[in-house]
């Protein structure tokens, strides 16, 4: 008998010694939140403040000015993004752009002082922004190998809630939660930020 | 393909690994009792995150609709495991992915270690998971010549260490931050010797050290919080992104996962994503989730192996009150609230779970067999306070599965001194004449062994547990039938007749 067939037979028959029917899911916890812009922008950079990333907020024409600031103020020579980012972000940039492709390996993007890219969907209750690997946010490596990552979040796809946001995404995507930059606290339950993930997460909210 | 049973079903065998101690739990209990380090460290850290639970926990106004909504799900997918699972496997082989299912630990490691030799290579990355923890894997793998490297913190503190896990979440919370910095100091290869003991800086040493294996290894193994019946998808939440780097840059991802780890649909993570974080490390969030479904060309592993794991999960799902045990992802919370636990630690456990989740899932996934079996003083390793149960996110009913698990001990045990003693209390007490007696004889023979002190400091024979730790006052020269009758007896009671009549 194969694996396959002894563990599924071991189940049928611990269902069969003690039955049990499906059950019912009381969905009574909240869902279809709404909130006005200002306010989903107030919760959403609150919650990413207290991660320690560091927030931005301009206008769509704004874009590319605050982009080029904010990768000078890091000192950020060469940029990686992803083949699908909107040209016009990085026209006020003068350093170099990468753009990356899957065949570059993945210890070359340790080169790359930074890298910019878009995103899915956020969600302002828990300071997540969800990437999904669509060509304007590439792939998972891009945004995990350099130290630091700035990431556009357009308001419009910031959703109240978990179930809000998770409501926009699709499944079979790989998608990676990002809430702030990475962080441990595996000694003395003391929250230290940057560990094997970028260091430095700045998020350009437009809009 | 499905399976008909047939015949009549049979209780499903018992699990193996790391999931039996090697000592009774009071005795273990008692050797790290003396360690006051280790206590003042699990202290300090349990009362740290048990503070930070709170604040996040009571922030959300529908966090008790989210524990019910929890709770709900998980007993669905126990009912329905089956059809979920087969469901799973054909998403996930959908998607280009490998699905294996091992029936134990020993299938589940020759597996492993088999998909590894494929690739060529001798070694592996490792995202922190208890299911490999409870398989014992690591050490199958290096007696088969495979290095495995552990890559969360924690998990790196305690392999560097030649240590064991004592928490799920934290498994170093016993080591505070200089004995890591002597671990780091004494076993971390290229470590910088002028390394001082801020978390900042060790978080740091271990970033420099493991970076080249992210970067060269080509097989990672990690394990699965959620696997998605729907759509095949399978989750990781963790904070520090070697994860990510394990999910993401190697050729070859092998994942073992419970059987019991199914979520129906996509939609139900909407429950999990808040109940898990905020119960675990008191976060509104973990930094870092990664899901993904089968292969993505271009985009992470090309080569996805998906091993679903029983290893006596079966056995606790024909128990049908013990299995509510399988509800459990792994969060934590309730050692963190656990009086025993604080005392204790996790070795005393001897299991890779602990606490007071460990207490009733160790003991059905790996039984409790003959009476001396360690496994067996699980269940009694509580004060049964409840704290645990307010505490658990998917609302498990762990005091309750403790008194099952006592009573099911019992049972197994047959007549104990314990029994006899029962039975011949009930045999005195059926008779006031032999009830009078056996107090007379009581009495006498208990101010004897007490002496002038007037306190018996140690029962004989297997009584003798209940005098370890207190006193116990000789009894009385009277008893209260023996006062009844006396003539001071006879005159309280009339005054307190006259008393009341009077009134």
């Amino acid at each position: 008998m194969s694996a396959r067939e002894t563990v599924l037979g071991r189940i049928r028959d611990a269902l069969a010694l003690a039955p049990s029917a499906p059950t019912e899911i009381p969905r009574a916890y909240r869902t279809g939140r709404t909130l006005p812009d200002d306010e989903r922008y107030e919760l959403f950079a609150d919650r990413l403040l207290d991660y320690k990333a560091h927030v931005h907020r301009c206008t769509a024409a704004e874009l590319p000015t605050v982009l080029a600031r904010v990768l000078a103020d890091r000192k950020v020579a060469r940029v990686g993004v992803p083949a699908g980012l909107d040209d016009s972000w990085l026209a006020a940039f003068d350093g170099e752009i990468v753009v990356d492709s899957a065949d570059v390996p993945a210890p070359e993007l340790e080169a790359l002082d930074g890298v910019v890219t878009a995103s899915a969907v956020s969600c302002a209750e828990t300071g997540t922004i969800f990437l999904d690997g669509s060509a304007d946010q590439g792939r998972r490596a891009l945004t995990l190998v350099p130290d630091l990552h700035v990431c556009v979040v357009p308001l419009d796809t910031v959703e109240v809630g978990v179930p809000e946001a998770l409501a926009r995404l699709v499944p079979e995507r790989p998608t990676t939660l990002i809430s702030g930059p990475s962080a441990t606290s595996d000694i003395e339950l003391e929250r230290v930020e940057g560990v094997h993930g970028p260091r430095n997460l700045e998020v350009v909210i437009v809009g | 393909m499905s399976i008909t049973a047939l015949g009549t079903p049979t209780v499903p065998p018992r699990g193996s690994g790391n999931l039996r101690g090697v000592e009774k739990f009071p005795d273990a209990a008692h050797h790290e009792l003396t360690d006051s380090q280790l206590r003042r460290n699990i202290g300090k850290a349990t009362h740290t995150i048990r503070a930070k639970r709170l604040r996040v926990t009571g922030e959300v106004p529908d966090w008790e609709a989210l524990r019910d909504a929890g709770a709900a799900v998980k007993k669905d997918v126990l009912a329905r495991l089956p059809e979920l699972l087969e469901q799973l496997e054909a998403a996930v082989a959908e998607r280009g992915g490998i699905v294996h299912w091992a029936a134990d630990a020993d299938e589940a490691n020759a597996l492993v270690a088999q998909l590894v030799r494929d690739t060529g290579s001798d070694e592996i990355v490792k995202v922190k998971s208890m299911a490999t923890q409870e398989i014992g894997l690591n050490e199958y793998l290096e007696a088969q010549g495979i290095v495995a490297h552990e890559t969360d913190l924690a998990e790196l503190i305690v392999q560097l260490g030649h240590d064991r896990p004592s928490h799920i979440l934290v498994p170093a919370i016993h080591r505070n931050r200089s004995e890591i910095r002597e671990i780091f100091l004494r076993e971390m290869p290229g470590v910088d010797p002028d390394l001082d003991d801020n978390p900042a800086h060790l978080a740091e040493a271990a970033r420099k050290f493991l970076r080249h294996k992210f970067m060269t290894v080509p097989v990672a193994v990690s394990g699965a919080n959620f696997g998605i019946a729907e759509t095949g998808t399978l989750a990781v939440v963790e904070s520090e992104g070697n994860g990510r780097m394990c999910l993401t840059l190697p050729q070859t991802l092998i994942t073992v996962m419970g059987i019991e780890k199914l979520l129906p649909t996509y939609r139900d993570l909407e429950v999990f994503l808040q109940l898990l974080p905020r119960s675990s490390t008191g976060e509104r969030m973990n930094p870092y989730t990664s899901m993904w479904t089968g292969v993505t060309p271009g985009d992470g592993p090309q080569a996805f192996h998906l091993i679903l794991l029983d290893n006596g999960r079966t056995a606790a799902l024909a128990d049908s009150v013990g299995r509510e045990a399988l509800h459990c992802i792994r969060c934590s919370a309730c050692l963190n609230v656990c009086p025993v636990y604080e005392r204790t630690g996790g070795h005393a456990y001897g299991s890779t779970y602990p606490g007071p989740i460990g207490a009733v899932l160790t003991p059905q996934l790996a039984g409790m067999n003959e009476p001396g079996d360690p496994n067996a003083t699980l269940p009694f390793a509580s004060s049964l306070c409840g704290a645990c149960f307010d505490a658990c996110p998917v609302k498990i009913d762990i005091p309750s599965l403790l008194v099952e698990l006592r009573h099911q001990k019992v049972e197994q045990a047959g007549l104990t001194v314990e029994a006899a003693a029962m039975k011949a209390a009930s045999l005195a007490m059926s008779s006031s004449r032999r009830w009078t007696a056996a107090q007379k004889a009581g009495g006498i023979g208990g101010r004897i062994v007490a002496g002038k002190k007037g306190a018996i400091s140690a029962l004989p024979g297997p009584l003798g547990g209940w005098t370890a730790a207190r006193d116990i006052p000789a009894p009385p020269k009277q008893t209260f039938r023996q006062w009844w009758d006396s003539d001071e007896g006879r005159a309280a009671m009339a005054a307190a007749r006259q008393e009341g009549g009077e009134r």
